[in-house]
């Protein structure tokens, strides 16, 4: 108990330390991309829950974050003033639920309330992962890896082919959005420091959350699945339910990641909901240790930030992709794994490292 | 007829699914890069030596690239989960994709027709086809032919069909099952290549062809029942038809998600495939 919290409060720390560093080197610019860093760990600390502990592996995780942020971004840029006359539409700004916003040209939109956008877009995230989520996690090995690559793909697809999600070019002019006190998330230059506490707050919340699941008797049952799912089928664990659950909550993770770093980047695009991207988050968990939420969130810190100030150049891609194959060749087992100074160890004095779960 | 050349291309595919499936239970992931490479290195060589070379060095090219794919990234892995082979096969495919881009640049290229041109048809019992159809198809059927003799008749064929029923017991017999899993590399990269080249030139290729071919390719060896060679053509000739077809009910834009669509219906209804017995799937390690 007094362990986990201590890594949460070093982790707020760092998260500090970090920002007094960018103020003291004068470069806060630093933070626009730990910020959006925050918002893709956010995915990463879910599907390390979903991958490490349940043991399923997810490589359509950015169809959600997608269907997060496009939602999300559809429905606050989407002017409703034609649709006037429809009961909901009138219902809706009876209850407050839609806005007046101005655009670039001086014309006037009905827009929905962000926060009404956000509680749309996260659910119909989380209703999608438990329709699809169903018959998907009966499948094991080859064909669950299959079917979630082809899930992403389709929402891929999906954001790409359809003119009113705005095809090739995703949505733009995407507000921000507003929080209780005067908070915004956005990206403008003004609330840069807020809104980086914001985000990574947010990330700890996260934290605390699974962290407390793990401990919990879902987080034994879980791992008992991960270790032998009929066995612990035969002990009386609901396993399909469970495994539903850490996929839900998972999307829930990513679509949520979705919306803010939507309403802070100002728009999105189909790239976010790439093959690649679901790719690159099972490569910062690999390499995390899988079952290591705390290599997780280090390593998508690190990567992400690298990543997005364009450290990696032309290769981006090409780094996560090798990053993967070195994890799965040599530390199948994830590289910041628990018992990694165990196995230096082992290693050292000449023991078989080579043991694993077929 | 685009849905008869698509579908060869996923038939081809999806045999080279079951080539690698069938010798090590594994699904190779970059099966789809192995058509891209083929064709590209293709369509670079034909600058440089007549097309029939070119095809012929594409072809050896890609086929020491699954050599060389086997032997340093799966050879000496000791019966590896399937998982991690599936993220490693990935991580494969990502290698190859970059550095095609990094090679060829992100233009699309194509071979040249391998008789007449685009506008160049033959009538056929009424119905007007061009003859890189005829071409692709002819290659598809003799490819299969091939194989399947291959599989049958000749010495290595039977060692490598003894490797996938019984690696220990084929070890006993003396077989060199490691090298057996080698050619199974070579054989699915050498067909694949070769698919890549005959559609290169109505389909076009491009750096990042290969992942929606792979994943066609899947569904097909899927709806086919997976090991199944000769039943992935027609399974590979059933979607490459639908997706034709779908274009007249949905934009094109939406073709991709179609065919996965497919996919997903066909993972959960039946993953044993329309041709494929439930029992016998069942008895397999996925």
């Amino acid at each position: 108990m007094a362990r986990r919290y201590s890594m949460v409060a070093a982790f707020a720390g760092l998260v500090v330390a970090i920002q007094v560093a960018t103020y003291l080197a004068g470069a806060p610019y630093h933070l626009t991309q730990l910020t959006m860093t925050a918002y893709y760990s956010l995915l990463i600390v879910g599907l390390c829950m979903l991958i490490g502990y349940a043991g399923q592996i997810s490589l359509g995780h950015a169809g959600f974050f997608a269907i997060g942020g496009y939602v999300s971004a559809f429905l606050t840029t989407h002017d409703l003033a034609a649709h006037k006359g429809l009961r909901l539409v009138a219902l809706l700004q009876k209850a407050g639920m839609l806005l007046e916003r101005s655009d670039l040209y001086g014309g006037s939109h009905l827009v929905v309330h962000p926060w009404l956008a956000c509680a749309a877009a996260v659910l119909l995230a989380v209703v999608i992962a438990y329709v699809v989520g169903g018959p998907v996690l009966k499948l094991r090995g080859h064909y669950l890896a299959m079917a979630t690559l082809g899930f992403g793909i389709i929402i891929y697809r999906v954001a790409l082919g359809t003119e009113l999600l705005g095809a090739a070019d995703g949505i733009s002019e995407v507000p921000g959005f507003p929080l209780p006190f005067g908070l915004i998330i956005s990206g403008n230059a003004s609330v840069r420091v807020s809104n980086y506490y914001l985000a990574w707050g947010l990330v700890i919340l996260g934290m605390v959350l699974l962290l407390n699941l793990i401990q919990s008797r879902v987080g034994r049952a879980l791992s008992a699945v991960h270790g032998a799912e009929d066995a612990a089928g035969a002990i009386g664990i609901p396993t399909a339910r469970y495994k539903l659950n850490t996929f839900v909550l998972s999307a829930a993770f990513a679509s949520v990641a979705g919306v803010f770093l939507t309403h802070y980047n100002g728009g999105i695009g189909p790239s976010e909901a790439s093959v690649m991207k679901s790719v690159r988050y099972v490569a910062i968990v690999a390499i995390g240790g899988m079952a290591n939420l705390w290599g997780a969130l280090l390593m998508s810190l690190v990567l992400n930030y690298l990543s997005l100030r364009g450290y990696f150049g032309t290769f981006d891609d090409a780094v996560f992709g090798v990053i993967l194959i070195l994890i799965m060749l040599f530390a199948p087992d994830g590289l910041l794994r628990r018992h990694i100074l165990a196995d230096l160890k082992r290693l050292a004095s000449g023991g078989a490292s080579d043991e694993e779960a077929a | 007829m685009a849905g008869v050349t698509y579908g060869t291309i996923y038939a081809i595919v999806a045999i080279g699914f079951n080539i690698i499936y069938n010798a090590t239970g594994i699904i190779n992931f970059a099966q789809g890069e192995f058509v891209m490479l083929g064709g590209m290195t293709a369509v670079t060589l034909s600058r440089f030596v007549p097309l029939p070379v070119a095809i012929l060095g594409a072809v050896v090219l890609t086929t020491i690239v699954g050599a060389v794919i086997e032997i340093v990234f799966i050879r000496w892995l000791h019966r590896p989960s399937v998982l991690r082979m599936v993220i490693i096969t990935i991580g494969i495919s990502i290698l190859i994709r970059e550095i095609a881009l990094h090679v060829w640049g992100e233009s699309v290229r194509s071979l040249p027709y391998f008789t007449g041109t685009s506008v160049t048809s033959i009538r056929l019992g009424g119905v007007y086809i061009s003859p890189q159809v005829l071409w692709a198809v002819g290659v598809g059927a003799v490819a299969v032919a091939l194989l399947s003799a291959f599989f049958n008749l000749t010495m290595l064929g039977r060692q490598m069909r003894a490797c996938s029923a019984n690696r220990d017991a084929a070890r006993l017999c003396g077989i060199n099952a490691g090298n057996m899993v080698t050619l199974s590399f070579m054989i699915s990269a050498a067909i694949g290549a070769i698919g890549g080249c005959v559609v290169c030139p109505i389909t076009y290729v491009h750096y990042d062809s290969g992942t929606p071919l792979a994943i066609k390719g899947f569904t097909v060896a899927i709806l086919g029942g997976l090991g199944n060679s000769t039943a992935a053509v027609g399974a590979g000739m059933i979607l490459g038809i639908l997706e034709s077809f779908s274009i007249w009910v949905l934009p094109a834009a939406y073709k991709e998600a179609i065919s996965i669509a497919i996919l997903l219906l066909i993972l959960f209804v039946r993953p044993s495939g329309i041709f494929g017995s439930a029992e016998a799937a069942r008895l397999k390690e996925f």
